[in-house]
């Protein structure tokens, strides 16, 4: 009885030290800041004062109530295209295909909430129907390289980026269309889908700039519910088994193409439910330019939180801030937002490759944390 | 001796035992075959009747007074059809008519390429369509592919991934325009010439760069590929807006036609196709010499060593970092003059994200030429042409009854197209063994 005891606090102990365990996170907040000074001196270069720049950005991202309900915002959408590249690299496949699931998921549920019957529907019905059906959406265009990669080999790489593609031109065929008419809303200058019935539309938290509603709960559940699955149930345990070792786990008698399939599958899901809160939330339609250049945020979010669904939060309401807070630096001091873009992509050239930045800051060695040092390569192995 | 992964497993493999041992008899063969009868029923059944007997032709010279060859699409239409149907009975045969198979399939497969114009033409109000031009329009569109193509060739053969192929272009085509943009006053044809040279050495730096995260850092090269495809698209927006915009020199003068010597001669096609913009001849120097050095020098035969088997090839003394390095630098030259092509040829100007996922039609072209250079530059044509009939259709003005074929459709072509190429192809492609896995020289 004793031992047990012991045993119990020794483990209890040791989770509670690992939990506040910074040395993973200190790679990242290293990297940030590494970045946040090489675009310093790239504002220095173009002619303007950089701590002002900076200021500004500050300020736009988190200087009122307002700001930092928009910054929250903002980074909604962002969480669903990185949970679609994370949950996909769970199973060793890489899902670039973020923008394509998102437009076919947000279509999907713009056009589902101008169905007649959703008129009639109370809210708590409504909802849930419009967010599955873009959820459905999502599923299918990333059911799509799934199947390829499994039956096939084809390497999920170039078909997701020509899904990306053809999701573009087919979502601005299906919208812009006059003659027929498919989805246009003839009533409106600018071409878009018809409005949703009012009661899909999510309630709003805060009012501000885009506005924050429930949405970002949505999110942080299906986050945890993430998180839950790989760790705790089996399908989960049979994703990160594929996704380590294909051979092993197909001789342990996990259905390797099975969970390929569903991996793609749900990580087109997630993206197509995030395309959908946004239609519910904030647009209440669904216009050709939206998602823009969301899907490749989504992987540098995924590959900067590590592909760990719970990190996946903070690392995306940094980079919806970041957007957010732009305009302002740009207004003020005179930036271009562009070097906002650039920043980004020092973060994530800098987080992988995190050996620079361990030098640099004489951090410890990493055991073993990599994302994936071994490649796969195309003919499906 | 270092931990070689020899349990890399092929997917396809897996289902292909899966399949074996199910006793079932569905192969490629068949699936292809089932297409072809599918598409050879619709043809028959569907098109030739409902399609116009009025001659249209195919001609082969400019105006006036072309020379033409007529035709009645509705008889054209139905003959091919039948050869789809005589493709699909003989895919079905026994194993015996196995190879009987394989050409008649081969031989349907082609013919889809004049099919596709006839329709078109048929279902237009156009008399006639110059072929020759259209052969001409997709050798020029095939170019960057085919140099990016190079470029994946380069770097995989020796062992690396590269999936920065489009960051590459784009950041190229960017610093070099940039450059060309800033030395405004001077519009003259010489800075032309600096400014690709810049393109093609920001290239080499690009894929210096993710040389150094691939083998140095050892990271998986699919992130850094990402890596740079994101570094690259910041950047160059960045340098669009704060250089390029500003020096007020957003457009500028491309590159002029050159007509090859001799061969411009040559009766009905030296016009066209020998007369043309110096980066898109450039096409084919670089794909003969991947050939060429990839294939009949020592170099080459280095390169590809150490994407087989690089832990042999150090044990016969190659220096596998040092030769990787050189490959990639190499591949990204070779992407550096595709950027080129991008912004200073094609078009006299830079756009945001004007590579447009060419980066990475260019990988598939690749993995369709089985990693070969002559393979490579077919499957670049293939999408060439995708692109030049999608132009083409759309400039002809083809209608459905009374709707119009929407442009997305045509502009969706040929990424549709290399679905469906690196689904099918893929199943039998064999890539470099030793690609992908991170090299750490034994000491």
């Amino acid at each position: 009885m004793n031992d047990r005891l012991d045993k119990g606090t020794a483990t209890f102990v040791r989770r509670l030290r690992e939990a506040w365990d910074i040395q993973p996170l200190l790679v990242p907040l290293y990297a940030i800041l590494l970045s946040f000074i090489v675009g310093g001196v790239l504002i220095t270069i173009i002619g303007v004062n950089p701590f002002e720049a900076y200021w500004a950005l500050l300020r736009g991202m988190f200087g009122s109530w307002e700001r930092v309900a928009g910054s929250v915002a903002r980074s909604v959408p962002f969480v669903g295209s990185a949970l679609a590249l994370a949950f996909a690299f769970k199973a060793g496949l890489f899902n670039i295909g973020a923008e394509g699931q998102l437009l076919v998921g947000g279509l999907t549920a713009a056009w589902v909430g101008t169905w007649t019957f959703m008129f009639g529907l109370p809210g708590v019905i409504a909802i849930p129907v419009i967010l599955i059906a873009g959820a459905l959406g999502g599923f299918f265009w990333g059911w799509i390289p799934g199947i390829l990669r499994a039956r096939t080999g084809a390497h999920e790489v170039i078909t997701t980026i020509m899904l990306n593609s053809i999701a573009l031109f087919s979502v601005r065929w299906l919208v812009n269309s006059r003659n027929p008419v498919i989805l246009r809303d003839t009533a409106a200058s600018v071409p878009r889908t018809e409005p949703i019935s009012s009661t899909a539309i999510l309630p709003t938290i805060v009012d501000s700039q885009p506005n924050l509603h429930l949405g970002l709960l949505v999110m942080i559940v299906i986050c945890v519910i993430v998180a839950f699955i790989l760790r705790r149930t089996t399908f989960g345990f049979e994703t990160i088994t594929v996704g380590t070792n294909p051979n092993a786990a197909h001789y342990a008698g996990v259905n390797v193409n099975r969970i390929i399939i569903m991996a793609m599958a749900l990580s087109g899901m997630f993206a197509g439910l995030a395309a959908s809160l946004e239609i519910s939330g904030t647009n209440q339609f669904f216009q050709p330019g939206t998602f823009a250049f969301m899907g490749f945020d989504g992987i540098a979010i995924a590959l900067l939180a590590r592909a760990n669904p719970i990190a996946i939060l903070p690392a995306s309401l940094l980079w919806g801030a970041l957007l957010a807070g732009a305009p302002l630096m740009q207004q003020e001091a005179g930036v271009s937002i562009d070097v906002v873009r650039i920043i980004q992509a020092m973060v994530l050239l800098f987080v992988a490759a995190d050996a620079i930045v361990r030098y640099l800051f004489r951090l410890r060695e990493d055991t073993g944390h990599h994302i994936g040092s071994a490649t796969t390569g195309w003919s499906g192995s | 001796m270092t931990q070689e992964s020899d349990t890399k497993v092929n997917t396809a493999e897996v289902v292909d035992q899966e399949v074996v041992s199910s006793g079932s008899s569905i192969g490629r063969r068949q699936i292809v075959g089932f297409v072809f009868g599918a598409i050879g029923v619709a043809l028959l059944g569907g098109v030739s009747p409902s399609i116009t007997s009025e001659t249209r032709a195919l001609a082969f010279e400019k105006p006036p007074d072309p020379l033409m060859w007529e035709f009645n699409p509705q008889m054209m239409v139905a003959v091919i059809g039948a050869v789809y149907l005589v493709a699909a009975v003989l895919s079905f045969m026994p194993v015996r008519f196995k190879r009987y198979a394989f050409y008649a399939q081969l031989v349907a497969a082609v013919l889809g390429v004049p099919l596709l114009i006839i329709i078109g033409l048929a279902l237009s109000d156009a008399p006639y369509t110059n072929v020759i031009n259209l052969l001409d329009q997709s050798l020029i569109l095939a170019t960057p592919i085919a140099l990016g193509a190079m470029t994946g060739l380069w770097c995989e053969r020796s062992g690396i991934i590269n999936i920065g192929i489009e960051g590459m272009m784009l950041g190229s085509a960017g610093v070099g325009f940039m450059v060309y943009a800033v030395m405004g006053e001077a519009l003259s044809p010489g800075w032309l010439w600096i400014s690709i040279l810049v393109a093609v050495l920001t290239g080499g730096l690009l894929a210096a760069l993710l040389a150094v995260l691939s083998i140095r850092y050892q990271i998986n090269q699919l992130i850094t590929g990402v890596v740079i495809n994101l570094f690259a698209l910041g950047l160059t927006g960045f340098l669009r807006s704060e250089v390029i915009v500003p020096s007020g020199n957003s457009k500028g003068v491309s590159t002029a036609d050159i007509a090859l010597p001799l061969l411009s001669d040559i009766p009905i096609v030296g016009e066209t196709l020998f007369t043309g913009r110096p980066l898109h001849f450039s096409m084919y120097i670089v794909v003969f010499l991947t050939w060429l050095v990839m294939f009949r020098t020592a170099w080459g035969l280095r390169v590809r060593s150490c994407g087989e088997k690089p832990h042999a090839a150090e044990t016969l003394g190659v220096d596998v970092v040092r030769v990787r390095y050189q490959a990639v630098i190499l591949g990204g030259f070779i992407a550096g003059l595709a950027g080129a092509w991008f912004s200073m040829e094609a078009q006299a100007g830079f756009e945001d994200n004007m590579t447009n996922a060419a980066g990475f039609i260019a990988l598939a072209a690749m993995i369709f030429g089985k990693w070969t250079p002559w393979g490579a530059f077919a499957g670049a044509l293939l999408f060439g042409f995708a692109r030049a009939l999608g132009s083409r259709l759309q400039f002809l003005d083809v209608t459905i009854g009374d709707f119009g074929i929407p442009s997305e459709f045509f502009q969706s072509l040929p990424f549709v197209v290399t679905m469906i190429v690196v689904a099918g192809a893929l199943g039998r492609a064999v890539a470099p063994a030793a690609e992908g896995e991170p090299f750490t020289p034994s000491k």
